[in-house]
């Protein structure tokens, strides 16, 4: 296997108690022959629903922003914690503060940037909504449910 | 109304907060220019040819006096004192400071209001009919419908980095007054068997290729309303394109893939969703209904005094049908002869607050045209109304008339452009207004873009005109027969382009093609689809 994905040193932001999975991350192709793999490596033009016969045996899936301005990912992210998904799910790349909060209403708990990011201004990134409008996988209650509460 | 609730008022205190913090991180070289144009962009920020432009939403194109009120402050407090009001029914400031921005977003938050998702790759402001809630041939109110679908496109976590901008209209009428079905998705409510449900169209659009939206679904029941809409946007956001800007709109996905494959994907996707639970609950959507209830409306007079001329000239021009028959819509042109097409001055802006506050009930809409209406006037109020608006300049009668034109900002204030639009809309109403031509013309509609993006919907006009760089010279294509209406249709280009004096003069032309062969009753595009291009292909080239 390749040091094809981060390791654990590279994540910077982990929402998670477990111990974090080592790289040796394969490309999605790859997950569907390798019958061993744990760790995978999605890139924004792969089809997350490629893993889904694979998702008991994975304990790390990272996707790729090469760019952040390439969204693709968050609905990658949605489309895995929708299917059940619950090992960790991992951004990494072209990753911004501003991109934070909604990262993580997608589902991603851990978060490797390319340049560490100032962790204070993070901090308060991932705090931004108190309430949200949109049912996500996070569990959140959102806004319209707690008015009819 | 609707009003915001703690909630509503939350989001948005918390996004000025997070752009203020934004602004500060670029101050201190945290984040790039090529970093910070998203988040500028998504709070409404362009950087312009001269200055920055700040783009504010009015959701459906609602707003309420003391909204309008504040809209005329900030013109005059933060920008050189005007206000322009746009097709997608928001505002903008074409002269602001970078470093107010985060101090006007705030006095924008304090009447509830903001700038949020008015650019970038995001849903941008929902828009709706401008008659909505007033409009006699309405099956019913689609602002409820138009603000559920606000709140849950407002900071969507999963679609804010979209291939490209995304624009919804929601209608409720058979009379399309939004251009529906040419956004990215088009919204009909509609009613099917006794019950009401929202018809889809997915992927029209205009700029450089425009296109039609199909219908993708006749039927989507009202409590899977979101969940419809979730599942066409993760479709897109999946597959769009993402190599070129220019073929990355929804529009082209759809053309691409061909309707019945995108309609499959995104009924597979909603299959999908319907087990997600995203679909906000039911109570929901009763708890906003209410806000958009009927205002207290009195039986009074159901006509006007036609002895003044040029009043009766303005109610027959300018003011449209209720549902209530002792009340009108009535129409505030933002087209005086020989104006900036949209563009007011604060006190115009506080002068149409102080006017719907008296005769409308609180409340105003913005039209794609680039109008303003007040939308339940008693009969009896609209001389004291016209005179009013008279004074304030505000009283053009033309409403749908040639001098009723669209105009983009053109190479005035855009980046974008390649031409001027707005010398050309003035000059041209000039000249139809002194001729006396637009009375004889009845329903015409120009639009005008400086540039191939279109925002001036010129390929929906049913005269457009279309600004183009030949070799460094301003040059304008004239193209007939398009409509944004139910009749949806694409205008086509008559042949070569002409220079600024030659498009005024083509224009002029066609209209007389029209006046001399046009039937009873038919409007300029009735005559274009019955006699085609020829004729006036002849009158203008040979």
């Amino acid at each position: 296997m390749t040091d094809l994905g981060t390791s654990p040193d590279e994540v910077q932001f982990r929402f998670r108690d477990d111990e974090p999975a080592d790289h040796g991350t394969v490309t999605a192709d790859a997950c569907c022959d390798q019958t061993n793999a744990t760790a995978v490596r999605i890139e924004p033009g792969d089809d997350a629903r490629t893993l889904l016969p694979f998702l008991d045996r994975l304990a790390l899936i990272e996707v790729n922003f090469p760019s952040f301005g390439d969204g693709r990912g968050y609905s990658s992210a949605r489309i895995l914690r929708e299917a059940g998904y619950t090992g960790e799910l991992r951004a990494v790349g072209d990753l911004g503060i501003d991109q934070l909060s909604h990262m993580r209403r997608c589902g991603f708990d851990a978060f490797a940037p390319d340049k560490p990011l100032d962790a204070e201004d993070a901090e308060r990134a991932f705090s931004t909504w108190d309430n949200v409008y949109q049912r996500t996988t996070d569990g959140r209650r959102t806004i319209p449910e707690l008015r009819h509460e | 109304m609707y009003k915001y609730d703690s909630y509503d008022q939350q989001m948005v205190d918390a996004r000025v907060e997070e752009f203020r913090d934004q602004a500060r991180r670029r101050l201190e070289g945290k984040l790039t220019e090529d970093q910070f144009k998203p988040l500028r962009l998504m709070n409404g920020l362009y950087l312009q040819l001269h200055a920055y432009m700040l783009r504010v939403a009015i959701p459906y194109g609602t707003l309420n006096s003391a909204q309008m009120t504040a809209l005329g402050d900030i013109a005059d407090k933060y920008d050189r004192g005007y206000g322009h009001f746009t097709t997608r029914q928001n505002l903008q400031y074409n002269w602001i400071k970078l470093e107010d921005a985060a101090d006007i977003l705030a006095d924008l938050a304090k009447v509830e209001m903001h700038a949020i998702q008015t650019s970038g790759n995001c849903i941008r402001n929902i828009s709706s009919d401008h008659f909505a809630g007033a409009a006699h041939d309405e099956l019913v109110d689609p602002r409820p419908y138009a603000e559920l679908l606000r709140q849950w496109s407002s900071f969507h976590p999963e679609f804010t980095y979209l291939p490209r901008k995304f624009k919804i209209a929601v209608i409720a009428a058979e009379k399309d007054r939004a251009a529906m079905r040419l956004h990215d998705i088009g919204i009909q409510i509609v009613e099917k068997d006794g019950k009401i449900g929202a018809a889809f169209y997915v992927g029209g659009g205009m700029g450089r290729t425009p296109m039609i939206a199909p219908m993708i679904r006749d039927f989507v029941p009202l409590d899977q309303l979101i969940t419809y809409a979730e599942a066409c946007l993760r479709v897109y956001n999946r597959y769009g394109r993402r190599d070129n800007k220019y073929k990355a709109r929804i529009k082209i996905l759809v053309h691409e893939l061909g309707k019945d494959e995108y309609t499959r994907q995104v009924e597979e996707e909603y299959a999908h969703m319907q087990q997600q639970g995203v679909e906000p609950p039911r109570e929901e959507l009763e708890r906003i209904k209410p806000f958009f209830a009927d205002p207290a409306f009195e039986v009074g007079a159901k006509s006007v005094d036609r002895s003044d001329p040029d009043f009766a000239l303005w109610v027959d021009r300018n003011t449209h049908r209720h549902k209530h028959d002792s009340y009108v819509s009535a129409v505030i042109s933002l087209k005086p002869v020989g104006g900036i097409p949209g563009d007011a001055t604060g006190e115009q802006i506080r002068i149409m607050a102080r006017l719907a506050q008296q005769y409308s009930f609180d409340e105003l809409r913005i039209m794609h045209t680039q109008n303003v209406v007040l939308p339940h006037v008693k009969i009896e109020d609209l001389h004291a109304l016209w005179t009013a608006l008279d004074a304030a300049d505000l009283g053009a009668p033309n409403m749908d008339s040639i001098e009723d034109m669209i105009a983009c900002p053109g190479l005035d204030y855009c980046a974008l452009a390649n031409a001027r639009s707005i010398p050309l809309a003035q000059r041209i109403s000039e000249k139809f207004d002194a001729s006396g031509k637009t009375e004889k013309l009845g329903e015409l509609k120009l639009k005008i873009s400086g540039c191939i993006n279109a925002c001036g919907h010129h390929h929906a006009g049913h005269i457009g005109i279309l600004g183009v760089d030949r070799k460094g010279v301003e040059n304008y294509q004239l193209s007939l027969g398009g409509s944004e209406a139910e009749d949806t249709s694409l205008a086509k280009i008559t042949g070569p382009g002409f220079t600024e004096d030659g498009v005024i003069e083509a224009v002029e032309k066609v209209t007389d093609v029209y006046l001399d062969v046009r039937e009873d009753g038919e409007r300029f595009l009735d005559t274009y689809r019955r006699i085609g291009m020829a004729p006036f292909k002849e009158a203008l080239y040979d």
